[in-house]
């Protein structure tokens, strides 16, 4: 099969069908139950650490942060 | 030991631009190559003179490294007035045509010049603001100091080196001939190499972030730097004709050529002039409403919707070319689909001020940032619906179009970038507040009956060119000649080229009070120091 060819049919079948699960699924997870709280937290990101950056020695819970990375 | 492996590159790069002088096929390389030269020669000498020097202290840590975009802020506002002269001449040349002057033929005419316009307001107005402000707000939102020490200096320089070789590169003539890809094959070649280091500064920022979360206003920085390094590797595969030429022929041709440059031009204002611009508005307008974004889930929705959206609209721009009926019918979808997620930020955007519209009255910053919002909504209706085809064929080639990028450009980029600059200076040079929040007001009545005038004007001439063209007599006769509608349009032009003066003056009395914030207004730690004896104002 010619490379367009193969390119175009992948487009608007498999391609398109992942690209939109995907998508969908993005909504799902932004509009989970329960993702009040960290959407909270992290839209408030902006109002810490205005001048100066974190301090370097973590402390327990920053090290749990870490961790979940 | 690193500054004698940059001893040895500089001087070999300098040595190349010497033999790259001497060979040089047209003016424009010539003058490029010189002016490598002399930047490798004088970083040589630069580096020279540090080497075997005590190494200095290594960075602080626990401060951020606000230098870099303290140079960033400077070169927006440098850049931003030039860029705004260079619009508001060629606006004059079209209305006068007297003032491509016979001395200047062939390097002020206006098609030299028109490109020197774009660029500079796009790549060097918009392109420093994003990089001053993607570095401020990614050390803001992630608790980090930038990432890379020294090279967040090097992306600043090297960009600034990029705008130099591409402005003197149009004057001169060396062009790709590609809208908003206009520099040559080595200026691109110095660009995306800068790119990968900017990306390695923001991503690497990122990685060391003390935030569990990466905040939204970085989410859309990242896909602006991201989308635009392959955009730009994508558009601009050339083969250079010779090395010591700025001459390069495009690896793709016809229509593949002109689908893969609108590719980039749209995603050029998707993603440059939106999703850069849209990290600049999740960022200062909460900090300057004083209050968290409207709805964050809005914000994820927003941003995934837009970059999945926004990448397949470009072929809108081809409409009744020779482009495939199913690639523009593609993209006309996808813009007008891309009309909801715009208006979803609009909306998150604006509802930031929920609670605190008071603001508007009495802060002139908050209220250049909702009207830059306001113009972001308007003409993220305004281009779905041209980019309909029935639309877009009285539309396209006219002066509507014109009117439709200004009022986005100069609307939503410009006003969020001045607003972000208000907040900026006094933050970057430890004043307290504005010298004067009046000449804000100023700044903002100035620069919106300019773009009232330029849109308006704009509509009015782009819609009656467009009805000129498309009028036949009762015989299927054209009535129009190209000259009348040119002629018919001269009252427009001058209408257009006024709201670009009060538009440059507004710029010109920012860069005024943002100098004088930095020379009078007061300290903030001076004010707290002597809060005893004098009374704020």
């Amino acid at each position: 099969m010619e490379e367009y060819t193969f390119l175009r049919q992948l487009a608007d079948s498999w391609g398109l069908v992942a690209m939109f699960v995907f998508f969908v699924g993005i909504i799902a997870w932004a509009l989970r139950p329960g993702s009040r709280k960290t959407h909270e937290d992290t839209a408030n990101i902006p109002f810490r650490h205005e001048d100066k950056p974190a301090p370097d020695d973590t402390d327990a819970p920053a090290q749990d942060e870490e961790a979940r990375k | 030991m690193l500054n004698y492996l940059k001893l040895i590159v500089l001087g070999l790069i300098a040595i190349f631009a010497m033999v790259a002088a001497n060979n040089a096929r047209d003016v424009a390389y010539l003058v490029h190559a010189i002016i490598i030269l002399l930047v490798s020669a004088g970083l040589f000498v630069w580096v020279l003179r540090n080497t075997d020097e005590p190494a200095p202290a290594p960075p602080p840590q626990n401060e951020y490294m606000d230098g870099v975009i303290r140079y960033g802020v400077i070169a927006t506002a440098f850049w931003g007035v030039i860029g705004f002269i260079a619009g508001t001449f060629i606006a004059w040349q079209l209305a006068f045509p007297g003032l491509n002057f016979e001395w200047a033929q062939g390097y002020m005419n206006f098609g030299r010049l028109r490109p020197l316009h774009t660029s500079a307001v796009i790549f060097a107005f918009g392109g420093n603001a994003l990089l001053a402000t993607s570095f401020y707000v990614v050390q803001r939102t992630s608790a980090a100091r930038l990432w890379g020490g020294n090279l967040a200096w090097y992306v600043f320089w090297g960009y600034q080196l990029v705008i130099v070789l591409a402005a003197t590169g149009y004057v001169l003539g060396a062009t790709h001939a590609k809208e908003y890809a206009e520099p040559e094959w080595y200026t691109d070649w110095l660009l995306t190499v800068v790119w990968v280091a900017y990306l390695a500064v923001f991503v690497g920022t990122l990685v060391k972030r003390k935030e569990p979360h990466i905040y939204v206003a970085n989410w859309f920085y990242l896909s602006f730097i991201l989308t635009v390094a392959m955009l730009h590797v994508f558009n601009n595969l050339a083969i250079p004709v010779s090395i010591w030429g700025s001459k390069s022929v495009q690896v793709f041709s016809g229509v593949q050529d002109a689908m893969t440059q609108w590719w980039y031009g749209h995603n050029a204002v998707g993603f440059f002039l939106t999703a850069g611009f849209l990290g600049m508005m999740y960022y200062f307008i909460p900090k300057q409403a004083e209050r968290p974004v409207f709805s964050y889930k809005l914000s994820i929705i927003h941003f995934w919707a837009l970059i999945f959206i926004y990448i397949w609209a470009g072929p809108h721009h081809l409409h009744y070319t020779a482009l495939p009926d199913w690639a523009s019918t593609l993209g006309m979808v996808f813009s007008v689909v891309l009309w909801m997620p715009s208006w979803g930020g609009m909306i998150n955007g604006l509802m930031t001020l929920s609670g605190a519209w008071d603001k508007l009255r009495t802060d002139p910053v908050i209220r250049m940032m909702v009207i830059s919002v306001g113009f972001y909504g308007m003409s993220t209706f305004e281009g779905p619906m041209m980019s309909i085809r029935a639309v877009n064929s009285l539309s396209h080639y006219t002066d509507w179009t014109i009117g439709h990028v200004h009022s986005g450009a100069l609307g939503w980029n410009g006003m969020i970038t001045f607003g972000a600059l208000y907040y900026l200076v006094p933050k970057l040079w430890n004043r307290e507040r504005l010298y004067s929040l009046s000449m804000v007001s100023w700044h903002f009545w100035l620069a919106t009956i300019g773009i009232v005038f330029y849109a308006a004007s704009m509509w009015v001439t782009g819609i009656m060119e467009g009805l000129m063209w498309r009028e036949v007599d009762a015989n299927g006769f054209l009535v129009n000649s190209f000259a009348d509608t040119v002629a018919a349009k001269f009252p427009m032009y001058v209408v257009r080229a006024t709201g670009g003066i009060l538009y440059v003056a507004g710029g010109v009395i920012m860069c005024y009070n943002l100098w004088m914030t930095v020379r009078r207004a007061p300290a903030v730690e001076a004010r707290a120091a002597a809060a005893h004896a004098t009374p704020a104002e």
